[in-house]
């Protein structure tokens, strides 16, 4: 029982809720960018919740399946087409021997999570089977698919799909997307009238945007607090002796252009940081488009908290949808 | 020295134990992210060493923020008062200075650089004072240098030179980042040396390529079977210049994988170094070399 791959899209991996425990060597937890989708697509077609998905980006794969399956496609608005017949998004639908699933143009949205009853079974490494493809980890060869490819399933191939996911229940980021930030890290080490301007402006995703992190544009140059720079920091005011990078970190190399670093982030590096994207609001950031606005917006530690618990309850509102 | 915390959004503790680099912050780091390690407190999901600073990732569910950070901040006075004493290992890693590939790729990314007109060891000698090349290789490889930070990507040692801070070889990253590194380059940025254990992107001036793997997602090379990543923090480098010939006869055993790298246990002690530079060093050759 397997999938076959047909094309590839741009880049589509292989993720699950990730390979915690590994980050003081460098190696990042990876995972699907929106787990959120991610969960709820496995939910739709009977499998764990943390079991491998595809994960495709702007530009859908063709698959074919080598038995009858059932699939689910979450995420992005990003068409899926049986045999070249429509069918929708947040929704399962059977597939049997031989049927081709391939995408439409990519109407909203940044990724989508193709699950498929029984999970994709590739080999687990150091605890997963998300792709890390900067480091050759995981997944399939430890890359992106590409055509000729072959991904096993694992048992339970053939379970029965558990119906659709109304819209109301789906989460995905506005326009522009807000962002929940917890100012910290060296947000010392600008001037308070750049911090004001920092959540003030309207930032545009940059192109430079993947997995490792997302580059956003088009703000105001931030102003630094004056010093003297410490001992093997480096002499831009946004250096600092290289340090550990927490997921979710906004650093700003040079005062420029803020990067927020993702699933497969850098473990660590020598610029400053404002502070960190709350954990609730780290899936948002996978579902934005490059040129799409964002902003960041204040919140403190107890407001983090709470949006934390609010994405767990949204979470509790699908599985009790879906009966689980 | 007093620790500076602070929250990394909900899920990390990020704490500065000094805004400049040394052996004692780095000590300092390490005392505490070992201490976190033994006390086994529930809810911590990672745990990351750095140069001067380390940091906790854990998962606010199952153990408040606050709380943590009060665990943290009661462990500051023991890890300060640590003698730095390490059981550690000294390693050889051999290095190809001046090789093709680094040149290749050099001279691609010259507009990116200070002085497109020299090499990066060029550039390197002349910002520290040294008279030429072969002076500045003199400095990077007779004096052992200490990992004081894994990381960046898979496996990628930080190197700290044990050295006077008046003798730190410091040079400033490129201008703009490459989009290219070969695979196993020796790096220098600011007062830090690196492998870097996969080819991509990077900031750092480039010296030389390395034939030994330090990094292996396939577990098939014989010493990175058990574990990945083969540097961790706290470990010793010496570098050893190599001919092309010895390069090409260790590529050769690398691809029949029967290379050995010369990796031998060792004690260091930070007081003990501090005391006596040149005969900590000479010390850690011995036990390198067998003597």
């Amino acid at each position: 029982m397997a999938v076959n791959v047909i094309s590839s899209g741009l880049s589509t991996t292989v993720q699950d809720l990730g390979r915690p425990g590994y980050y003081h060597l460098g190696i990042p937890v990876s995972g699907g960018m929106d787990r959120f989708a991610l969960r709820a697509a496995n939910m739709l077609v009977g499998n764990d919740e943390a079991a491998a998905v595809l994960e495709a980006v702007f530009l859908g794969p063709e698959l074919e399946f080598t038995a009858a399956a059932t699939v689910a496609v979450t995420g992005g608005d990003l068409p899926p087409r049986l045999n070249g017949d429509g069918r929708g998004t947040w929704e399962a639908f059977p597939v049997k021997a031989g049927d081709r699933l391939s995408f439409g143009y990519l109407r909203s949205g940044a990724r989508v999570y193709i699950a498929v009853s029984g999970g994709i079974d590739v080999p687990v490494k150091l605890g997963s089977r998300s792709t890390y493809t900067l480091g050759a980890l995981g997944g399939h060869e430890g890359r992106a698919l590409k055509a000729g490819d072959s991904l096993p399933l694992g048992a339970g191939a053939g379970a029965a799909g558990k119906g659709a996911i109304p819209a109301g229940l789906r989460r995905m980021p506005g326009s522009p997307a807000e962002l929940r930030m917890l100012p910290g890290l060296y947000w010392h080490r600008i001037t308070a009238a750049a911090g004001k301007q920092f959540f003030a402006d309207t930032w545009k995703v940059a192109p430079e945007a993947d997995r490792i992190g997302y580059r956003f544009k088009g703000g105001t140059v931030l102003d630094f607090v004056p010093r003297e720079p410490p001992f093997g920091a480096g002499s831009n005011p946004s250096n600092i002796v290289d340090a550990c990078y927490p997921y979710g970190s906004i650093q700003v190399p040079g005062g420029t252009e803020p990067i927020v670093l993702h699933r497969d982030a850098v473990s660590g590096g020598g610029y400053m940081m404002l502070g960190c994207v709350i954990s609730a609001d780290m899936d948002l950031i996978g579902q934005l488009q490059p040129h799409s606005p964002a902003r960041f917006v204040e919140v403190s530690m107890d407001q983090a908290l709470a949006a934390r618990a609010d994405r767990q309850a949204a979470l509790a509102r699908l599985r009790a949808h879906l009966g689980r | 020295m007093s620790i500076r915390f602070s929250f990394g959004g909900d899920e990390h503790i990020f704490a500065e134990v000094s805004e400049e680099m040394s052996l004692e912050a780095f000590f300092t780091s390490l005392s505490m992210t070992n201490a976190v390690k033994a006390a086994g407190i529930k809810g911590v999901t990672e745990i990351c060493p750095a140069n001067a600073s380390f940091q906790i990732k854990f998962d606010p569910d199952r153990i408040k923020a606050g709380d943590l950070l009060k665990e943290l901040q009661s462990m500051e006075g023991a890890a300060s008062e640590s003698d730095g004493t390490l059981q550690t290992r000294i390693m050889e890693v051999p290095v190809l200075y001046q090789d093709p590939w680094t040149h290749e790729t050099l001279m691609r990314f010259r507009e990116r650089h200070q002085n497109p007109n020299a090499t990066d060891l060029e550039y390197a000698a002349e910002v520290n004072g040294l008279g030429g090349v072969e002076d500045f290789i003199k400095a990077h490889s007779s004096q052992p240098w200490f990992v004081s930070m894994v990381g960046f990507v898979a496996g990628l040692p930080f190197l700290y030179q044990m050295v006077e801070r008046k003798r730190q070889l410091q040079v400033p990253k490129y201008l703009r980042p490459r989009t290219d590194t070969p695979k196993l380059t020796i790096g220098h940025g600011g007062c830090f040396s690196c492998i870097y254990s996969v080819r991509g992107a990077g900031g750092y001036q480039m010296f030389g390529v390395t034939p030994m793997p330090i990094y292996d997602p396939t577990q098939k090379v014989s010493y990175l079977q058990d574990e990945m990543c083969l540097f961790r923090p706290g470990d010793i480098v010496k570098w050893k210049p190599v001919t092309r010939d010895e390069y090409d006869a260790a590529i050769e055993a690398v691809d029949a994988n029967r290379y050995e790298p010369v990796i031998r246990p060792s004690t260091f002690s930070l007081s003990a170094f501090n005391r006596d530079m040149a005969g900590t060093n000479a010390k850690l050759m011995e036990a390198l070399n067998g003597r």
